[in-house]
């Protein structure tokens, strides 16, 4: 083991840290667009859910069904490669958007939509008695307890966001993935490159799900 | 021709080869998510265990398999496991070991999450009317945490199926690597078969997982009420 360890490329790993730092920029590009975009998405299904809106209800229903029901690779695949054929063309960035915020949105709507159900009917009884119209029990009653409680969920469907966007290199989109596998493809230095990836991944990553961690137990407490 | 729609789907076996190929990303799932489960029982009743290193141990563990993309587990194990062991592992082998060891620690916080949400309460009432250790976990608890469990487990089935169609990038053909054979044979005289082979592999998962996260909706909902 301690032989394998000293085989590493010390040499190759510093040279080639500039590149995983770019991708690793747009890697975080991508995931905070696309979970900005899946939490205003998320937010919308899970209100026209909770207020019953005819006909509209039944497709963010299906929508719904339909994002949490398909891989994100296939809906890349059907983005990038399918559409083209009837003349919708994408850049791969645009598909990474599309992709993410496709299939964010229904975590995030049904995050939202178990948060809301969580208040307690007695809430919006009681802000409507209190003369507040539906939209302001909306705004200041039901939606910042309901924020709280699906604050742990938001935050587990954040990580699981950003853990995606390693699929977008099939769409030639320049991220952590596509650099490590363009590292190994030219130098064959796979170890050094995969354990680069690895880090690049956990630094990401790790800070983001203690905090959730963190929330999670304040919430519990409050 | 140079326009045949759907039509291409059809042709010759097409359709049998893409279902092959579904078959191999659900049986490669299945199997990871039967040992996942049956692991991941005894990863979570360890975890409950009182003990500092093992729970340290097994949060490394957890967090490790849950913050790393699976796609890059199976680059890890695929490239370089093979490299630093100097072992030839396929495909399709990578891919079990991949699902199985991010199943179990998916499944084993699912099972401590369960067990630690049954009341101390229940405990206690079930050692008052004097049953012993053994009984209270067999006739209580056990029941109680199944209850629990079999929604978020065949939760986790659907979400192991989706992930499965990863190892595309790791050489097994299943679905979507037949999807791409079938694209390339016909590249002249389909030219827009990308876009009908594609959208049928979209509703070929769809239709997999949606019945599975419609029992798993159906069986919270009625456990739940009573």
């Amino acid at each position: 083991m301690v032989d394998y360890i000293k085989s590493f490329d010390i040499d190759f790993i510093k040279q080639h840290i500039p590149q995983y730092v770019d991708a690793a920029w747009l890697t975080l590009r991508i995931a905070f667009i696309g979970i900005a975009l899946s939490l205003i998405i998320g937010l919308f299904c899970s209100l026209i859910l909770h207020f019953k809106v005819p006909v509209i209800r039944h497709i963010v229903k299906g929508y719904i069904e339909l994002s949490r029901n398909t891989p994100l690779l296939v809906q890349l695949f059907f983005l990038y490669f399918g559409l083209p054929k009837i003349g919708i063309l994408l850049d791969s960035e645009h598909c990474a958007y599309i992709g993410l915020s496709f299939l964010g949105g229904s975590y995030m709507a049904e995050s939202f939509r178990s948060g809301i159900e969580a208040i307690g009917k007695i809430q919006t009884e009681s802000a409507l008695s209190l003369g507040l119209s539906r939209f302001q029990v909306m705004l200041y009653i039901v939606l910042p307890q309901a924020f709280s409680v699906s604050l742990p969920s938001l935050c587990a469907n954040v990580i699981f966001l950003i853990k995606e966007t390693s699929v977008f290199s099939v769409v030639a989109l320049a991220d952590l993935m596509y650099v490590a596998k363009d590292l190994i493809g030219l130098y064959y230095n796979t170890d050094e490159a995969l354990l680069m990836l690895v880090i690049a991944y956990i630094i990401i990553l790790l800070p983001i799900s203690i905090i959730a961690g963190i929330l999670e137990k304040r919430l519990r407490h409050g | 021709m140079d326009n045949m729609g759907l039509g291409i789907i059809f042709e010759g076996n097409n359709l049998l080869r893409l279902l092959g190929g579904l078959w191999i990303t659900i049986k490669i799932s299945f199997i990871s998510v039967f040992v996942s489960i049956f692991l991941g029982i005894i990863l979570g009743m360890i975890m409950t265990v009182n003990s500092r290193i093992i729970r340290v141990i097994t949060k490394i563990y957890l967090e490790f398999m849950r913050i790393t993309p699976q796609l890059v587990l199976l680059f890890v194990i695929y490239f370089g496991a093979t490299k630093v062991f100097g072992i030839d592992i396929d495909g399709q082998t990578s891919a079990f070991i991949v699902f199985i060891l991010w199943g179990t620690a998916e499944m084993g916080d699912l099972v401590r999450g369960a067990i630690l949400s049954i009341p101390k309460h229940q405990f206690e009432s079930g050692t008052a009317l004097a049953l012993k250790k053994h009984q209270v976990y067999l006739y209580i608890i056990i029941p109680q945490t199944i209850r629990r469990l079999i929604p978020q487990a065949i939760n986790l089935t659907t979400r192991m199926i989706k992930t499965t169609s990863l190892i595309v990038m790791i050489g097994v053909v299943e679905v979507l690597k037949v999807g791409q054979q079938i694209i390339e044979a016909n590249r002249y005289t389909a030219p827009d078969a990308a876009l009908w082979i594609y959208g049928v592999i979209f509703f070929l998962y769809f239709i997999v997982c949606y019945p599975i996260s419609k029992a798993a909706t159906i069986l919270e909902k009625k456990w739940a009420s009573n």
